[in-house]
């Protein structure tokens, strides 16, 4: 198991929003994490990165317990994420973003090929190497955010939904790089509300509501689950 | 003519203190949004430092006085900077998490303490700068004669300010710090270690506006307890006018300000000269508060 979270409690203040979610990732996998707003999946990912305080529980990756870890260094363990909203450095160039996204590197020759395979993915990004990426589209920026995760050389990549406020066309372009992103060996964990899309590509997902794990399965049996198809697939409502 | 020149390289020398001030304001802004109220007596403490080791060291002596007033100033911003990160970790760093309100109130007791401390160590008497220091040379520019201290200061300033420009645009670090005046959440996400940016603005802004302080003192020669007031104020001033958290706003907004009121205080009258400083606050909080060179790019949501 490369990313263990197991008895998971989070608390904003007083009030908690994890009341103890069990989810494990295995390494080359792709999964998801499903639910509606305010359920907790942008919280997970935040607890995983360090970025909020774990009240209880533990989060093991590779039988190391990251816990207390900053934030800061749990991007060194290779752990990266692409947060929600993007958070692109809107005063930044585009280049100067992708090169943050390497900062805790060392190896120039790995940042080297690993800026080449971000171009790759998005040859946008490339056209748009000296611009301010506070001047970019929605689609482009969240291009960015990508890629600057991926240039940590992460062993896991989490996405914090990257089709929010995305055209359909584009959605489906940042879908197939995740799927790239994956086989080139790197493990994801997807927080989505396009469930149908996101299901397509993952392995497996998790269900939360108001902090709960309420289901788990592969993607292919929660395709095909009718409570799941009613709540997140747009069934009868 | 050559009284409008005399009164340009003034204003350009004293614009250049103030925007090594300022920049101290803007860069301590741009990472915590806080106001250092108590920057302005670092300055002061620069200055008196400045005199201490001046007086002590008779460094100019056995350096001679280029390699002496390097040493000087090194020493002096080295000091000073060690201050400013003692001030943030002893206080502002417990009301990191605390209303922003919090810190301002420490920033303004810090001040109080740093100036009273100043006083009781050096007395409130003002204190005079050795005369001797610097060879009393005049320079002839286009036929006009400058003092070489005030050419000395401007140089200097302008190769502080290149130096920080050349460290926040074009290195790792100072990305990282520009990064981190952003949004330092997504910082973290990057491996950015937050609290050792603070920790190096706290480094960087006291040190320049320790020089600041030493300039000051070399170039008037008498220095007083409470000479970190009216340069923080006016160098504040500086940096709204270049947008505050902008560090090229803080250079440009303090040699324009030292420069309107040189030629103010010449022109109009030198009893006015802080009036139209402020004056200058003034129209910029009405007219253009994000000063000059503020908000480089409107956010996309």
């Amino acid at each position: 198991m490369l990313l263990e979270i197991e008895n998971l409690h989070v608390k904003y203040g007083n009030v908690e929003v994890l009341h103890g979610i069990n989810i494990n990732v295995d390494e080359g996998e792709i999964v998801t994490i499903l639910g509606a707003n305010g359920a907790g999946k942008s919280t997970t990912l935040l607890a995983i990165s360090g970025l909020v305080k774990i009240s209880g529980g533990l989060i093991r990756y590779k039988d190391e317990v990251l816990n207390k870890t900053p934030a800061h260094k749990i991007v060194r363990r290779r752990i990266t994420q692409a947060p929600e909203g993007r958070r692109v450095f809107g005063t930044l160039t585009v280049a100067e973003n992708l090169n943050l996204g390497a900062y805790t590197s060392t190896n120039h020759e790995r940042t080297r090929k690993n800026l080449e395979w971000v171009y790759e993915l998005f040859p946008r990004l490339k056209e748009r190497e000296n611009q301010l990426s506070g001047t970019l589209s929605g689609g482009e920026q969240q291009m960015l955010a990508i890629g600057r995760a991926l240039m940590s050389d992460p062993k896991i990549l989490l996405l914090d939904e990257p089709s929010l406020g995305l055209a359909p066309l584009l959605v489906r372009t940042i879908f197939n790089t995740i799927k790239e992103i994956n086989k080139s060996g790197v493990t994801v964990v997807l927080v989505e509300q396009n469930a149908r899309a996101a299901l397509k590509l993952a392995h497996r997902g998790y269900v939360l509501e108001v902090g709960n794990v309420v289901l788990q399965d592969s993607a292919e049996a929660l395709l095909s689950n009718s409570e799941v198809y009613d709540a997140y697939l747009g069934g009868k409502g | 003519m050559e009284e409008f020149f005399q009164q340009l390289t003034n204003g350009l020398a004293v614009g250049g203190i103030y925007a090594l001030i300022a920049l101290g304001y803007t860069m301590v802004y741009g990472v915590l949004k806080l106001i250092n109220f108590a920057h302005g007596d670092l300055f002061t403490i620069g200055a008196y430092l400045g005199l201490t080791l001046l007086t002590s060291m008779s460094l100019m002596d056995s350096l001679g006085v280029f390699f002496g007033l390097l040493l000087l100033v090194l020493m002096v911003m080295g000091l000073v900077g060690l201050i400013g990160v003692l001030l943030d970790q002893i206080a502002y760093k417990p009301l990191r998490q605390s209303p922003r309100l919090s810190a301002v109130v420490s920033a303004l007791g810090a001040s109080i303490v740093f100036q009273n401390a100043v006083m009781l160590i050096y007395g409130a008497r003002f204190q005079v700068y050795p005369q001797d220091i610097l060879p009393r040379i005049v320079i002839n520019i286009f036929g006009m004669p400058v003092p070489l201290i005030r050419i000395m200061i401007l140089m200097a300033s302008i190769f502080m300010m290149g130096a920080l420009y050349f460290f926040i645009q074009r290195t790792k670090v100072g990305t990282a710090i520009r990064a981190a005046a952003e949004d330092q959440g997504a910082a973290r996400l990057m491996g950015i270690d937050v609290n050792r940016v603070i920790m190096l603005v706290f480094l960087i802004g006291p040190a320049l506006g320790g020089a600041a302080g030493l300039m000051v003192g070399l170039y008037y020669g008498q220095i007083n307890f409470t000479m970190g007031w009216i340069y923080g104020l006016k160098a504040f001033t500086a940096a709204i006018l270049g947008g505050i958290g902008n560090i090229p706003g803080a250079m440009v907004g303090g040699i324009l300000l030292g420069v309107i009121e040189a030629l103010g205080a010449a022109y109009i009258s030198i009893a006015w000269k802080d009036a139209i400083a402020f004056f200058v606050l003034i129209l910029i909080l009405i007219f253009r508060p994000t000063g000059l060179l503020g908000e480089r790019v409107a956010e996309k949501i």
